[in-house]
């Protein structure tokens, strides 16, 4: 008795176990489906760097102060991970800088002034997708060098760079790899090749001692980082346009769109200027937090 | 996934699985000499004297618990300005894998020297053997067990941690995770992960082997 007891215990383990086994066969690599059930709350998404996770604060308070249910869901990791998640509906609403979403979803745009590159934008949207208007505040992409090499290489414009890049490393974000506004383009455009690459983080404080302790002598940093005038570091000048216009673009599923989020969103966006973002910057590199910091930017431009 | 492992190009060259497969293994080899070079000292002492046993106790329970990938960052800013070169990222990934392993081992042989039999070390010290000869002529070889142990999970842990260097732009299997998961390839990021859990089996497999080598067959009752 006792043995067919252990017998039908021993049958059902083993059904458990190729239970499980069926369960852990769907393909984890998959995209997951978006198990949504609150359809009313704004999430809103922000990548993973200190000024996105800013502007995303504030998009979510602004809502919040007209009385919509938000959430947030900062630090998600670069474009090709938070864009593919605002896609399948996990995200609704993400800061965004035009000129690099665009080339995200169009490599072959051309687009570069601020105006080209809003209307190339709007065109490349995909389906489900719509953006607000944008902010003529902008943080571009920039390739920053010492202002000791600079000099040292009378380095002014990236195309300066040419005929030194081969003794010197560049550092970026490991995404620089395979984007256009990356390692790839700076030798399509510019003929660089540098002599090694460096992933580091993006625009934090690992590029940031990297680039002033010259492990590495070029780097990417963004031009509202308030690092650059404190360090003296210098930003070349990007005179083949490799790097568009990024202004500041609130881009949200069009599902979540209404008159009350588009008029929120679009004054946060007029009031918002560079200035402002390169002294918010300074306040998040001192350690002020996220929600103080937006909340005194949206007290003082009286959105709150 | 597969058609990630079948494509040659993801195998060669200097981003190639063979090459950050060894810079892996060197990463890793550095760290576990550095805290064998520490950790056994320390456990054997203790062990053999008894005296500090609270001391390294609290130790290793404070080593254990540092966060390895934040204190890597502290450790690449704080040394920034000592190197120019690759050595800014190297000594501070190769710390944290040493402050990680150091307790294991540490723990290991401290807890194999303790519990050797007192009548082994009572007969040996009756025979007219020094402290030091009754510590490796004795009390060593009795506490292997336990130091391989000791070294398995120090091994283990460090090849796991190892990718964290290449959150600080160096080599090692890392790159596959960390730019995998940037490019939002999970293939690749997938392929590391795999890649990482097989080297860590097959180190440990290796190390197994070592020890049922060197144990003496006394110990483990397998004459």
């Amino acid at each position: 008795m006792a043995f067919s007891i252990l017998k039908a215990a021993g049958a059902f383990a083993l059904m458990a176990l190729s239970a499980t086994t069926t369960l852990a066969q769907t393909d984890p690599l998959g995209a997951a489906p978006a198990a949504r059930t609150d359809k009313t709350t704004i999430i809103v998404g922000s990548a993973d760097f200190p000024e996105s996770q800013l502007l995303a604060t504030i998009y979510a308070k602004a809502l919040a102060a007209k009385g919509i249910k938000t959430d947030t869901k900062l630090n998600i990791g670069s474009r090709e991970v938070y864009m593919p998640a605002l896609l399948d509906g996990s995200i609704d609403l993400l800061p965004e800088y035009a000129g690099a979403t665009l080339s995200y979803l169009d490599k072959n745009a051309t687009a570069h002034s601020p105006e080209d590159v809003a209307k190339a934008l709007k065109a490349a949207l995909p389906a489900g997708v719509s953006m607000l208007t944008p902010s003529q505040a902008q943080d571009s992409d920039g390739v920053a060098v010492t202002r000791a090499t600079a000099e040292k290489y009378k380095l002014k414009t990236i195309a300066d760079l040419a005929p030194v890049a081969s003794q010197l490393v560049l550092g970026g974000p490991p995404e620089w790899k395979t984007r256009k506004e990356g390692i790839i383009g700076l030798k399509e455009l510019y003929g660089l090749e540098f002599k090694s690459f460096k992933s580091l983080d993006v625009g934090g404080p690992l590029t940031l001692s990297a680039l002033v302790n010259d492990q590495v002598q070029a780097a990417n940093l963004f031009s509202t980082d308030p690092a650059i005038a404190d360090n003296k570091l210098v930003i070349l000048e990007d005179v083949k346009n490799l790097f568009p216009a990024q202004n500041i673009v609130p881009v949200i599923a069009k599902a979540k769109v209404s008159d009350v989020v588009t008029k929120t969103l679009d004054a946060v966006s007029a009031a918002l200027t560079t200035e402002d973002l390169i002294v918010m910057n300074g306040r998040l590199a001192n350690h002020d937090s996220f929600d103080v910091v937006a909340g005194e930017w949206l007290a003082k431009h009286k959105l709150n | 996934m597969i058609a990630w492992f079948s494509d040659p190009t993801h195998w060669t060259g200097s981003d190639g699985v063979f090459a950050l497969v060894i810079q892996h293994l060197i990463y890793s080899g550095v760290a576990l000499f550095f805290a064998c070079l520490i950790g056994l000292p320390i456990g054997l002492y203790v062990g053999h004297t008894g005296r500090g046993v609270v001391l390294i106790a609290g130790l290793a329970n404070a080593l254990r618990s540092l966060p390895s990938l934040g204190l890597i960052v502290l450790l690449v800013i704080l040394f920034g300005p000592v190197f120019t070169s690759d050595m800014a990222f190297i000594v501070p990934s190769i710390i944290v894998l040493v402050l990680l392993a150091v307790p294991p081992i540490m723990s290991g042989t401290y807890a194999g020297v303790a519990a050797v039999d007192p009548a082994a070390v009572d007969a040996a010290r009756g025979m007219g053997k020094r402290p030091l000869d009754i510590l490796f002529d004795v009390e060593l070889p009795c506490a292997l067990p336990l130091i391989f142990s000791g070294l398995r999970s120090a091994t283990l842990q460090i090849i796991s941690t190892a990718t964290i260097a290449a959150y600080v732009s160096l080599g090692g299997l890392g790159r596959l995770i960390i730019d995998g998961r940037a490019q939002n390839d999970y293939y690749q990021m997938a392929a590391g992960a795999v890649l990482v859990g097989a080297l860590a089996l097959l180190v440990d497999l290796a190390i197994g082997i070592l020890s049922r080598l060197t144990v003496s067959p006394g110990l483990t009752r397998r004459l």
